[in-house]
């Protein structure tokens, strides 16, 4: 029996800061256009997390009155630092020598999370559909091969597969346009960039880990508006990455880490990395005394233009890090992607209303001032990869003399998975114990992100072969999955790899990183995953 | 036969609470809610009867701020057929909650009462009882099994003993045991026909009942933290130190 189907004019998977940008700006541009957005989360917001220092650029575009409209965007930067790190101490970097990229006066400290909060409070006034819980898991196609919609997901699945009393059939909603914006490494924007050759002739797509602590300090570590950045230690100088702390409202700090899932170590944890470095002298003062109220880590995309993939196909659109939109030298993503949303609905209305070939998205595009930015960001994540001092240097010449605009592009050679080297070619790393006050384990931080899946249910961690684990990952790269994975969801206990899935949340580093393509991230039953509050 | 079925807005299980600094309460501010577990099988039992045929109507009723409607949302989406939303925009004490269900009681005119056994919020498990008393109904608590007749209902309960099979004539007031069945999920089509569904609102001023709060609340803290446990080498240190130490010897 054929499942259940509705019928949308648009319907658009994920509702980040892209994917409620397109809904509400379908629905200004013609308000009888039907939209609904699905959203794997359990309500808006739950798996949303960004540092986030925010541009507000295409917020001006898509709704010029939001400050007037109790936009949860409160706190201007006030102040900005730049530290580079050895071991016991730091050298401030002057800010006058900071490129134009990386200079944020005219930006706020915000809570991603929250932004989509009330984004999607807009969306819905304007009569979108929003429907959290609901995982899109399945493409669907027309007998042309072009995208028809998407099917959420089964739901009552025990373990094996078999169904339970409350066993619920997904359902497919059909569209004119189906856009996917499920952000970062989305496990249908992957499978449609394999089908229709999206990255045919770009270079392998480049993905960072970005993990986060929300701490609340007294009055004297706090200084509202406050942006800081960090590079160095404890990282070596092959190894892309650094810290951001952003003091927002509340007496709260956004602390956060990124490291360029590029990284050669297979003993490297980027968790433990980041808890290594809070206890870096400079950094320890900052949150002594302080209290931990949030964590939580999620993949990102650092590629750039040269890995950005076509964004368009037969009836549907990619849009913000689904493609991969972020802008790596400013730190920031949300903007690209709202402005990529934008966009593609202007597009969605050409194509419904004038039968407008899907194209002239991409072309509006490359038209933009998001484009524009992308392309003179282009050269700095790769010239890293020849160390941290020159990639430094080449940095300023590219991004402050001739300010992005070098007639060349540089490339990027290789998948973060083919980065790995084998363990026995690579010191192993110890990490110092976590004290529980300012350092802490995976377990009590998976803790703090909610995060619950319902027991029982098929693991939504695929292993294409489930024997290559221990048969030869662990063999030739100690089984790095056990360290990249932030909340110890890989394990491998007496010669036997465990799979803690309920504890995943939903960052999608396994499916970037293991050597051999060998995990695949897909939707677990809906509302399950982290529960993130103000990330 | 018509159900009442009350749902409360409490923050989801799955939040790691964090209690304010100054001590007034907890944290609610960008945190997940959702419906109060127990709460969940009160609808899921009421939907069941319906379903059987012996219930013509379920009606689900909450009592607080503006987005409890969504709670009832979702009642309305697994089943309810009519939703009543009672705004309150300060908390309220079960004793208030009995007395506004009570005037609701008397305008709907239910035949049975089905509520949750205790919120996780507070965890009075009072509501059910003091409504009970005040309507004078039969009440039947920590429901497990629930088998509808005619004019009464037969009730199994999880008591310390073990399993207690009672009788109560209707009407009555009875509150749900998590074991009670498994709730279902709301579908996607039953949201969209639920956003249609009835939802009558109220203000609790206008129901002339008191709501004074009677009791005071002093300081709301963290439990302490459990210290880290250590591993003990033989029988021996752990006897020893459990006379020593511990003192339980």
């Amino acid at each position: 029996m054929a499942r259940e189907a509705m019928e949308y004019d648009v319907v658009i998977v994920g509702a980040g800061p892209a994917g409620l940008t397109t809904a509400i700006k379908l629905k200004q541009l013609d308000p009888n256009l039907s939209v609904c957005i699905l959203e794997k989360g359990s309500e808006v917001g739950a798996h949303i997390l960004s540092g986030n220092v925010f541009e507000t650029k295409a917020l001006d575009e898509l709704i010029p009155n939001w400050r007037n409209e109790n936009a949860p965007i409160k706190t201007k930067v006030s102040k900005e630092k730049f530290l580079f790190l050895s071991k016991k101490s730091s050298l401030s970097w002057p800010t006058w020598l900071l490129p134009a990229v990386q200079k944020n006066h005219k930006n706020y400290i915000i809570s991603l999370a929250n932004l989509c909060r009330w984004l999607a409070e807009q969306a819905e006034k304007l009569g979108v559909e929003i429907f959290p819980g609901f995982p899109a898991s399945e493409v669907l196609y027309k007998d042309d091969g072009s995208v028809k919609g998407v099917a959420t997901l089964d739901m009552g699945l025990d373990k094996e597969g078999k169904k339970k009393d409350t066993y619920q059939e997904g359902m497919e909603l059909h569209a004119k346009v189906t856009v996917f914006s499920e952000g970062c490494r989305g496990h249908l924007g992957k499978q449609l960039i394999e089908k229709f050759n999206l990255d045919e002739g770009k270079n392998p797509q480049q993905y960072g880990i970005g993990l986060k602590e929300i701490w609340e300090v007294s009055e004297q570590q706090h200084q509202e508006g406050l942006v800081m950045h960090t590079a160095g230690w404890p990282l070596d100088s092959k190894t892309y990455g650094g810290s951001f702390i952003y003091h927002a409202e509340n007496r709260q700090i956004y602390l956060g880490y990124v490291i360029g899932l590029d990284y050669q170590n297979p003993y490297l944890s980027p968790f433990d990395e980041f808890q290594r470095f809070k206890t870096h002298p400079t950094i320890r003062k900052m949150f002594e005394g302080g209290k931990r109220i949030s964590f939580g880590a999620r993949a990102l995309i650092e590629g750039g233009i040269q890995s950005l993939p076509k964004m368009y196909m037969p009836g549907a659109l990619l849009i913000g890090c689904d493609a991969g939109t972020l802008n790596m030298p400013k730190i920031k993503g949300s903007h690209t992607a709202m402005k990529s949303g934008i966009v593609a609905a202007e597009a969605i209305v050409e194509n419904i209303k004038n039968k407008a070939d899907l194209s002239i998205y991409e072309k509006k595009f490359k038209d933009s001032w998001a484009y524009k930015e992308l392309h003179a960001a282009r050269n700095v994540k790769p010239s890293f990869s020849w160390g941290l001092i020159l990639g430094i240097i080449f940095t300023g010449i590219d991004q402050i003399l001739f300010r992005g605009k070098l007639p060349f592009t540089l490339k990027h050679k290789h998948a973060d998975h083919e980065a790995l080297k084998p363990a026995k070619e690579m010191p192993k790393i110890e990490y110092p114990k976590p004290d529980g006050k300012l350092t802490f384990d995976k377990t009590s931080s998976v803790y703090l992100t909610g995060t619950n899946h319902t027991e029982n249910q098929p693991v939504h961690l695929k292993l294409k072969d489930p024997e290559l684990p221990i048969k030869y990952t662990l063999q030739k790269y100690d089984e790095p999955a056990q360290r990249y994975c932030p909340v110890g969801v890989y394990e491998v206990q007496k010669e036997k790899f465990v799979i803690n899935s309920q504890n995943c949340i939903h960052c999608k580093t396994c499916d970037i990183k293991e050597p051999s393509q060998n995990i695949t991230w897909v939707c677990p039953e809906g509302g399950g995953g982290p529960k993130y509050g103000n990330m | 036969m018509k159900i009442l079925v009350a749902v409360k807005r409490v923050i989801d299980y799955n939040v790691q609470i964090r209690v304010k600094e100054d001590g007034s309460g907890v944290h609610t501010d960008n945190v997940k809610m959702s419906t109060n577990p127990p709460d969940d099988n009160a609808v899921e039992e009421s939907v069941k009867l319906k379903e059987s045929g012996k219930v013509k109507e379920v009606v689900a009723i909450s009592i607080g701020e503006d987005k409890a409607q969504e709670t009832i949302r979702k009642a309305l989406a697994v089943g309810a057929d009519k939703g009543i939303h009672v705004k309150a925009d300060n908390y309220i004490e079960p004793l208030g909650i009995a007395k506004i269900l009570k005037k609701i009681v008397e305008k709907e005119k239910p035949d049975m009462v089905f509520l949750g056994k205790q919120a996780i919020d507070d965890d009075c498990n009072q509501t059910g009882q003091m409504l009970a008393a005040m309507l004078n109904w039969p009440q039947a608590t920590f429901t497990s099994k629930v088998n509808l007749n005619d004019k009464s209902v037969e009730i199994v309960r999880e008591i310390d003993e073990g399993l207690e099979t009672i009788e109560v004539n209707l009407p009555a007031v009875v509150s749900c045991d998590l074991r009670l069945n498994e709730p279902r999920f709301a579908s996607l089509p039953n949201i969209m026909k639920a956003k249609k569904k009835p939802m009558e609102q109220i203000n609790a001023k206008d129901l002339g009942v008191d709501l004074t709060n009677r009791i005071q609340q002093i300081k709301v803290e963290e439990p302490p933290k459990r210290k880290a446990g250590i591993k003990v080498a033989n029988v021996a240190e752990l006897v020893s130190k459990l006379k020593n130490e511990a003192k339980v010897l």
